[in-house]
């Protein structure tokens, strides 16, 4: 680190008013450097995780065709057949039943807060939608073991069972951002709407709904994308069998889980490391386009907004 | 007009439905823990670790992993926070502001925020495996600073922008650097959101099960040094739960209130802290 060491260094001895101006601006040019060298690592972190992933998944890669990698439904490790199609179908299955659960009830419960609510059921709602928020995966995993798979409704190890813990875990995240976004629509539009007649879920609807769409479609993105990669609550109810479902009441083997399961364990088998590193990187570029995706939406809705 | 009260009715009903449902979830999650883990939950399973025969049944408790989860947690959320800090103050318009390179930064704490726990664990295991060094405590905390970053910075990020622009001013005009500015004055009165912040990544980071799973490793012991393997209560539940033992399954559930009392307490301490040190802000 080069300091910028200008005229002001003076010798120990003389304290002077000028000395202790240089030892602020020493101070302020270290910590400017520091910050900007975590800000700079924050910042390609993201390369470095997509470098590091590809390097590891290259083997597979060159080992089998690309179309043979996301088509086929073959997975047989110890034959070096790596077909990740049922693995790649569960996570969407489970990430959009969860995503059609979640949706509408975040989005009605949130409109409800921010419109309707007495002060009272608000102010209770909020600390127990963050307290949901905070909720571990595993706890959750356990409740939809306890609650829906074995005990209680006994609807089995299938994609319904994942897709309700993992709804039930995204609403707050999707509620929480929603309501914020509902509680920004100006008091004089809504109060225009009303002195024309509008009833208050037509003012709701047409005008609170309608001003927060860009809000409402980053905060359902970031609900779906965190859904997408949830790993132990969704392994743990999800049943776990390589097969492509068809229909909710199948068992499914998301690619989260099939990284949980095995990586680690089956290193001697040729290549089964490069495939589990493969899948992380199919996550990885998921999560990365829906970012991209979600800021092109916005400022395309934005502009048209202004 | 009778068709618009109807369709406002019916709206009605539905949001009150929908709320009904997410505070009912919470409710069963906490009654169906209680009921299920209270049972076995008793002072052995707090401060005994592991005898033997304890997966069969036996005697024993789960205190290698609440320590370890603590360790790991406080490892963590200590780097993070530090990092994290740096990274928010840095992206105040006095230092970036509205650059390119500001905004690729938030594009990029907005990736790695999206980034699933189960690829911070395997990246991490994969570069652990690379440098020659095994689960272990240290491995842990490096792979949930990594997961904690985006959440804290993000969170400080948003509380930084938060402070008044003429409070920063006022301090500039007495001729303080930036750093003063930053630390005296901007961390100073953001103080209330920075401990929520940070609570609320040290719950992430204690809670989080797919970060650790490679990295941490699991052990019956409690770690004494950074290299020793490490348990953790998510991975304890976990474990447990996959035991063909009712009495083991059992312990799993009660392990599992454990975590949620832990979680709870850090949501609790997290409020009251918050209230008590906003007195202390410029309003």
């Amino acid at each position: 680190m080069t300091v910028d060491q200008g005229n002001n260094i003076i010798t120990l001895n003389t304290v002077s008013k000028k000395t202790i101006v240089s030892r602020r601006r020493l101070a302020e040019l270290v910590s400017t450097r520091l910050m900007l060298a975590a800000t700079a690592f924050v910042g390609a972190l993201v390369l470095i995780i997509a470098i590091g992933l590809f390097l590891k998944a290259r083997p597979i890669l060159e080992a089998n065709s690309l179309g043979e990698l996301l088509f086929s439904s073959t997975w047989r490790p110890s034959r070096g057949e790596f077909g990740f199609f049922p693995f790649i179908m569960g996570t969407l299955w489970v990430t959009i039943l969860a995503g059609l659960i979640a949706m509408p009830i975040s989005i009605l419960g949130a409109l409800y807060l921010a419109e309707y609510a007495p002060k009272r059921i608000s102010a209770l709602m909020k600390p127990a939608i963050d307290l949901l928020a905070g909720i571990p995966p595993v706890v959750y995993g356990i409740w939809g073991l306890l609650a829906l798979a074995i005990g209680g409704i006994n609807i089995g190890f299938n994609v319904l069972t994942g897709g309700i813990v993992l709804a039930i875990m995204v609403i707050p995240v999707i509620m929480s951002v929603s309501e914020e976004v509902f509680r920004m629509v100006p008091q004089e539009i809504k109060e225009a709407s009303l002195a024309i007649g509008a009833t208050k879920w037509e003012t709701a609807k047409n005008v609170v709904i309608r001003n927060s769409l860009p809000g409402l479609a980053a905060a359902t993105i970031l609900g779906f994308s965190r859904a997408f990669g949830e790993t132990m609550a969704v392994l743990m109810v999800v049943g776990n069998i390589a097969r492509v479902p068809s229909s909710v009441l199948d068992p499914a083997y998301p690619l989260t889980a099939l990284i949980a399961n095995n990586y680690g364990e089956m290193m001697s088998i040729p290549l089964y490391d490069s495939a589990l590193l493969l899948a992380a990187l199919i996550l990885f570029l998921a999560v990365v386009f829906f970012n991209v995706a979600a800021r092109l939406v916005l400022a395309k809705i934005q502009q048209r907004w202004a | 007009m009778h068709r618009r009260r109807v369709e406002e009715a019916i709206f009605k009903g539905l949001m009150i439905a929908s709320i009904t449902i997410v505070a009912g979830s919470l409710l069963s999650i906490v009654a169906i823990l209680a009921w299920k883990g209270l049972p076995a939950l008793n002072i052995a399973m707090v401060t005994q670790t592991p005898k033997g025969g304890y997966y069969l049944g036996k005697e024993g408790g789960i205190l290698n992993a609440i320590v370890g989860s603590l360790y790991l947690a406080t490892g963590a959320t200590v780097l993070a926070f530090i990092i994290s800090l740096m990274v928010a103050l840095f992206l105040q318009r006095e230092y970036i502001g509205k650059t390119r390179f500001a905004g690729l930064v938030r594009l990029s704490l907005d990736i790695l925020w999206g980034i699933p726990s189960i690829v911070y664990g395997a990246f991490g295991f994969a570069i652990m495996l690379y440098m020659g060094i095994r689960a272990s405590l240290l491995g842990g905390i490096i792979v949930l600073t990594l997961l904690e970053i985006p959440i804290l910075t993000r969170a400080l990020d948003e509380v930084v922008r938060m402070i008044p622009k003429d409070l920063k001013e006022a301090s500039y005009a007495l001729g303080t650097t930036r750093l003063e500015t930053s630390f005296k004055v901007v961390a100073r009165q953001a103080l209330p959101g920075i401990i929520t912040a940070v609570l609320l990544a040290f719950g992430r980071g204690i809670g989080d099960a797919a970060s650790i799973l490679f990295t941490a490793g699991y052990t019956d012991r409690i770690p004494t040094s950074l290299f020793d393997p490490v348990a953790s209560l998510p991975l304890a539940i976990f474990f447990q739960l996959g035991t063909p033992f009712p009495e083991v399954q059992a312990r799993a559930y009660a392990s599992a209130v454990i975590l949620l009392v832990i979680i709870l307490s850090i949501s609790i301490v997290s409020r009251l802290l918050t209230k008590r040190l906003a007195r202390n802000t410029v309003k």
